[in-house]
């Protein structure tokens, strides 16, 4: 294709190979230590302090490794993971319903359509029991039975009930954990802290991941931080569609510098549109909200038979609904994993059968589940979603079903790690939602919170140190070459964008590349649509090096520039997404092209050809390819069938 | 809707603001607040004065972020709801609507309406946690809960830490902050071990943050966004009284 060269394939070398129950075992035991007392001359700077570098960075502490800690929000509790709703999964098997860590693999790999790496998420499995009793050991307040033990429910892609939760704030409360054990480190004086302060450049020196370029976000004071590891624990990639469920901060600029200066990007294209979000309500929508994936456990989706019915869904009589979740996929039904459901709602939309004002929603009915259960056991359990739902819209959902929409949720792309999460820049590890690697295609709902904790407390902990133990490094001076160039980069870039001084806002280039992606990159994509994508996102980002307008300097905390310089990245991001979407020329999990599907309008994976991972790699004039096979030894590949 | 604003602008911790006022046109009663102040803040923008600034984030009411005083109330005039989740359909067509930082000696003001809460977290550092590292943690099951008390430990567990309950005190005191967290883990098992010396490095912690003392207003609990009760406090002290009088780890 014109718009990327290919070149040499990528291995995981940290990968172990033997029995994949034993994968990890080996690869902890073969993996070297750092002692007790050497801990302490090694420094790890740790971006982003949500679940996973959050754990991260109270668990390295923990173990006596120097940690300094960044983030852009004013205190290390507000970082995004605090949203998340729905649960946890763990393979406890408390329930006694056949749960164990093989299924939880075996769900993890079919949901995720086969694109991920089977090794990554068999250890992810085995961990997830060792978190909920970390996170409960913390006193985390999760949902219990009368007995006394903690309750469970059901998700999305699973026929098991090992969704561990608390209330609809499950993300909250491990967060919180998390948090609570990073303070303790702090005020043990084993973390140094920086709240508002936000990473602008990778510093590499001697092929090695020395340090990053901050700037202060209260002062404007840029400075060079230097350790003998840098771990990015930034989060995904959703904003670049302007409207998602993301946090109005959240960005790519910690990533997108770290894959400037080496780090191939693997996976971009692999966006996950949540399906129960609420639906946009006007053209000053700033972002989405969603409504959790659990309330499908006792919600019914459906839309009226009839195109164009206007009538109250009250008075549609039940033979004139259709509830299509039901009625397409019998054996999950409502549970459908996110990218079906989502296909689905925009399918009966395409019909002329979507409701609401714009038109573009379907059904959410709990009338059902009020007579089945009552009234108080629907407030029990989903209680401050309902309240959510009627702050925003207006409207009671104990009396009128919910309207949703799908909404941009959350990235499977990210840094390409190896088994160890370790990028290809020696000494950058990459954590959480920011890693490519254990979601594949598409994540299943309550597993981004087990991958993000799994990484912080458990994985990288342990691998990280067979890196460290070849330190500590050089000693480096803010006057390092090396560190004086990132410096300037990142001054140059400030003072180019205030230059500009346009007559238009950071945020009308940000809603016009969110429509650009929405339109051509979203649920459905096809190769006219990217390729008309590519060339306008490249008009727009001209564009807006022309016509920005930021009004105040770089002396202070300026809001807008902070804007300006995230919305910069997500253009050339946006860029390398559609380059992606269009080479993977097969549809699988949240990636649907429009000439690659079922008769059924099912996904249409194509193993020959793309049974792999796209990692590209930076190039100032066109990205490079390079391809990691993936091979599946325990779960066969077959069309996924949730029917 | 339109609207007249009456904004605090301080162009930093040395400047001693004032109130500005701001027309604002064609506010649609769907919009939540942030939405309207980012409406204000494109038009500034294009005419080239500073928007304003204001701290936010999740915009789902969840992240504690946002947080700003609208007509003399912490988050707005809707109950249990913060600013990023209020809706302008609370408001009416032609009001004048008086929008300040959060005013509280613990929280300095670091330009408009965004201030410094740093001193929560010292609060939580001074003992706000359970000692429990990676790796060390028993079976989730060997130590069960009655689900009455931690669905109560749940309840204060909800605290966003957005500060309201400091802005709205008369005292500046962050003892619902406090005492939320101190509930939470005074009222599970994993929590017994540290219960004494917790609260009362805690209560040192918010002394020495420069917040005020608790005189049991109750205004922090009418504005609380997640309806954190009053009685959470009446628990604090009754373990810091058990603490001091057992002079576990008083310095």
């Amino acid at each position: 294709m014109d718009l990327y060269t290919e070149g040499n394939p990528v291995t995981d070398t940290r990968a172990p190979d033997g029995p994949i129950e034993g994968r990890w075992d080996s690869r902890r035991f073969n993996a070297k230590l750092v002692n007790p007392a050497n801990r302490r001359k090694l420094t790890v700077i740790v971006v982003g302090t949500g679940l996973a570098g959050g754990s991260a960075a109270a668990t390295l502490a923990e173990q006596g490794y120097r940690v300094r800690s960044y983030c852009y929000q004013d205190s290390p509790r507000r970082a995004h993971s605090i949203a998340a709703q729905g649960g946890i999964n763990a393979a406890k098997n408390y329930r006694n319903d056949g749960d164990s860590v093989h299924r939880l693999f075996y769900d993890t790999v079919k949901g995720g359509d086969f694109r991920s790496r089977e090794s990554n998420v068999h250890r992810l499995a085995e961990v997830s029991v060792n978190i909920i009793d970390q996170c409960v050991a913390q006193g985390v307040p999760f949902a219990r039975e009368y007995g006394g033990l903690l309750d469970t429910r059901s998700f999305g892609g699973a026929q098991v009930q090992r969704t561990f939760y608390a209330r609809g704030q499950t993300g909250q409360q491990l967060l919180l954990g998390a948090y609570q054990a990073l303070e303790r480190q702090v005020g043990l004086g084993n973390v140094e802290m920086n709240t508002r302060h936000e990473m602008l450049e990778l510093i590499v020196v001697d092929g090695r991941a020395r340090g990053i370029v901050v700037r202060d976000l209260v002062t404007g004071e840029i400075t060079t931080e230097f350790a003998d590891a840098v771990v990015l624990a930034s989060g995904g990639y959703g904003n670049v569609f302007y409207l998602s469920t993301n946090a109005k901060g959240c960005n790519v600029t910690a990533t997108w510098r770290a894959h400037r200066q080496g780090a191939y990007f693997a996976n971009p294209c692999y966006t996950q549109i949540h399906p129960t979000c609420i639906p946009v309500s006007g053209d000053h929508q700033s972002k989405l909200t969603l409504m959790s994936e659990s309330l499908r456990n006792d919600g019914r989706v459906w839309v009226p038979k009839a195109e164009g019915d206007d009538r109250d869904p009250r008075e549609i009589p039940e033979d004139e609904r259709d509830y299509y979740l039901e009625r397409i996929y019998p054996s999950f039904g409502n549970l459908v994993p996110r990218d079906i459901a989502s296909r689905a709602a925009k399918n009966v939309c395409d019909e002329g059968r979507g409701v609401g004002p714009t038109r573009l929603g379907v059904y959410l009915d709990f009338a059902d589940a009020i007579q089945r259960l009552g009234r108080k056991s629907i407030e029990a359990k989903y209680g401050n979603l309902f309240e959510m739902y009627e702050r925003i819209t207006g409207e009671d959902p104990y009396e009128v079903p919910m309207r949703i929409y799908p909404a941009v949720h959350y990235t499977m792309g990210g840094l390409w790690v190896d088994y160890d999460l370790q990028a290809t820049i020696p000494g950058l590890f990459v954590i959480g939602e920011a890693n490519f690697s254990d979601h594949g295609a598409n994540r299943l709902g309550a597993s981004a919170l087990m991958q993000g904790l799994a990484d912080g407390y458990f994985v990288l902990p342990n691998t990280i140190a067979n890196y460290l133990a070849a330190g500590p490094f050089e000693k480096l001076e803010p006057s390092h070459p090396a560190a004086v160039e990132a410096r300037r980069t990142v001054e140059d870039r400030i003072h180019r964008l205030l230059s500009v001084d346009g007559d238009r806002t950071v945020d009308s280039f940000h809603r016009e590349l969110g429509q650009i992606m929405w339109e051509h990159c979203g649920m459905e994509r096809s190769a006219a649509g990217l390729r008309k994508a590519v060339d306008e996102i490249r008009a727009l980002r001209e564009e807006f090096w022309q016509r920005v307008r930021i009004v105040g300097d770089a002396d202070g905390l300026n809001q807008s520039l902070e804007k300006a310089g995230r919305v910069a990245d997500f253009f050339e991001l946006a860029e390398l997404m559609c380059i992606d979407a269009l080479h993977r020329e097969e549809s699988c999990g949240g990636h649907f092209r429009a000439e690659h599907q079922s008769p059924d309008g099912e996904a249409q994976r194509d193993d020959e050809r793309f049974a792999y991972v796209a990692a590209w790699e930076y190039g100032s004039e066109q990205p490079v390819l390079h391809k990691e096979d993936l091979t599946f030894e325990y779960v066969h590949p077959t069309q996924r069938s949730y029917k | 809707m339109n609207l007249t604003l009456r904004i605090w602008r301080q162009t930093g911790p040395e400047d001693k603001g004032r109130m500005v006022t701001y027309p604002v046109e064609d506010i649609s009663p769907d919009m939540s607040f942030l939405e309207m102040l980012d409406v204000l803040n494109e038009r500034l923008t294009l005419a080239g004065e500073e928007p304003v600034a204001f701290d936010h984030d999740c915009r789902e009411g969840i992240c504690g972020m946002c947080g700003m005083m609208i007509n003399g109330n912490a988050h707005g005039p809707q109950r249990g709801t913060t600013a990023c989740q209020l809706h302008m359909r609370q408001f009416t067509d032609g009001e004048t609507i008086d929008i300040e930082p959060w005013r509280a000696r613990a929280f300095p003001v670091v330009k408009d309406l965004v201030v410094n809460r740093n001193a929560f977290d010292q609060i939580i550092a001074g003992g706000g946690f359970v000692t429990a590292p990676t790796g060390s943690a028993p079976e989730a099951h060997a130590a069960p809960v009655a689900k009455a008390d931690a669905d109560a430990a749940f309840e204060s567990a909800a605290c966003i830490g957005c500060g309201a309950c400091v802005a709205a005190c008369p005292n500046g005191s962050g003892m619902l902050f406090t005492a939320a967290k101190v509930t939470q883990l005074s009222l599970l098992p994993q929590g017994q071990p540290e219960r004494y010396t917790r609260v009362i490095g805690m209560v040192d912690s918010h002394d020495d943050a420069g917040f005020g003392g608790c005189t049991n207003a109750g205004e922090c609990t009418v504005v609380c966004p997640k309806g954190i009760p009053l009685h959470t406090i009446g628990r604090l002290n009754r373990d810091y009284l058990a603490a001091t009088a057992k002079h576990t780890g008083r310095s």
